[in-house]
């Protein structure tokens, strides 16, 4: 669970993000809210690569 | 730490492909319109797969050259990415078949094509899966890993030019790069297929290594 919590962090200014009355989200037919949307899901899948990666490592200096 | 670089170059890469790819502006085409973005995300799939084959068929080269497991092991992690980015290649291609062929499956012969090319793949893991003994194991599927890697290479690159294609470059339509490729596109489709390609090498790496851990 402690892992988790940078991919929440990640979410943190997102949120602040929405409360505040932001013209580039709203404006201009809203495609930035799907790029927002990609971008959140392709950071948590990279950083869900990189703890895999840091965890095989751990296993190979462990044997 | 310096291993680690390709990863973050493929990272970042594939971030912009994906970010700048739906904000870049687009060349105006009839039929596919905005869809033409998929060039972004589909066809860098195929390009990744293709990657991900050829490192495999060179890795079973080499195995048969040195007999040593670590080369096999990599061999298949490679193909195992490489499964997994054409699956992800056919699954797009389908849905943009849909909203501008009007079919989520043509009788286009590089769609059969491919779709051969992932049955051989297959065949190449249940064959794997049939034979116990390690060293058996590594020769005979590197044997057919040559084998499988030139068909697809007949399937998707040879058959589909000589005859008949919906694809562009293919059966006597005009290619990307000769009418609508142009440097816009370039500018987030090669970043894209690099990106695709290290990520992929990547993960196929963790692949090995589970695999290497496990012996």
């Amino acid at each position: 669970m402690r892992k988790l919590l940078p991919l929440l962090a990640l979410c943190l200014p997102l949120m602040a993000w929405g409360q505040e009355d932001d013209k580039l989200m709203y404006g201009n037919g809203k495609i930035y809210v799907v790029v927002a949307v990609i971008a959140v899901i392709f950071v948590g899948l990279a950083l869900y690569l990189v703890l895999l990666d840091r965890k095989i490592t751990k296993l190979e200096n462990e044997k | 730490m310096k291993g680690s670089i390709y990863k973050v170059l493929g990272l970042v890469l594939v971030a912009y492909s994906l970010i700048y790819g739906l904000l870049s502006p687009v060349p105006d085409l009839p039929i596919l319109e905005e869809s033409i973005r998929n060039l972004f995300y589909h066809v860098s799939m195929w390009f990744a797969m293709m990657a991900m084959m050829a490192g495999s068929f060179w890795n079973a080269v080499d195995f048969l050259g040195t007999d040593e497991l670590k080369k096999d092991r990599r061999s298949t992690s490679l193909a195992e990415m490489g499964l997994v980015f054409s699956l992800f290649g056919l699954i797009t291609g389908m849905i943009w078949a849909k909203f501008t062929w009007g079919a989520w499956w043509t009788n286009d012969p590089k769609l059969n094509g491919t779709a051969i090319t992932i049955l051989i793949y297959l065949t190449y893991f249940v064959l794997r899966l049939s034979i116990d003994d390690v060293r058996k194991k590594a020769r005979i599927s590197a044997v057919y890993n040559i084998f499988a890697f030139v068909m697809m290479i007949v399937f998707i690159g040879i058959l589909p030019r000589l005859t008949d294609s919906l694809h562009p470059g293919n059966g006597g339509n005009p290619g990307f790069n000769s009418y609508d490729l142009d440097n816009k596109l370039r500018l987030v489709f090669y970043p894209a297929v690099i990106g695709w390609i290290l990520i992929g090498t990547w993960i196929a790496s963790l692949r090995y290594r589970l695999k290497a851990l496990q012996e």
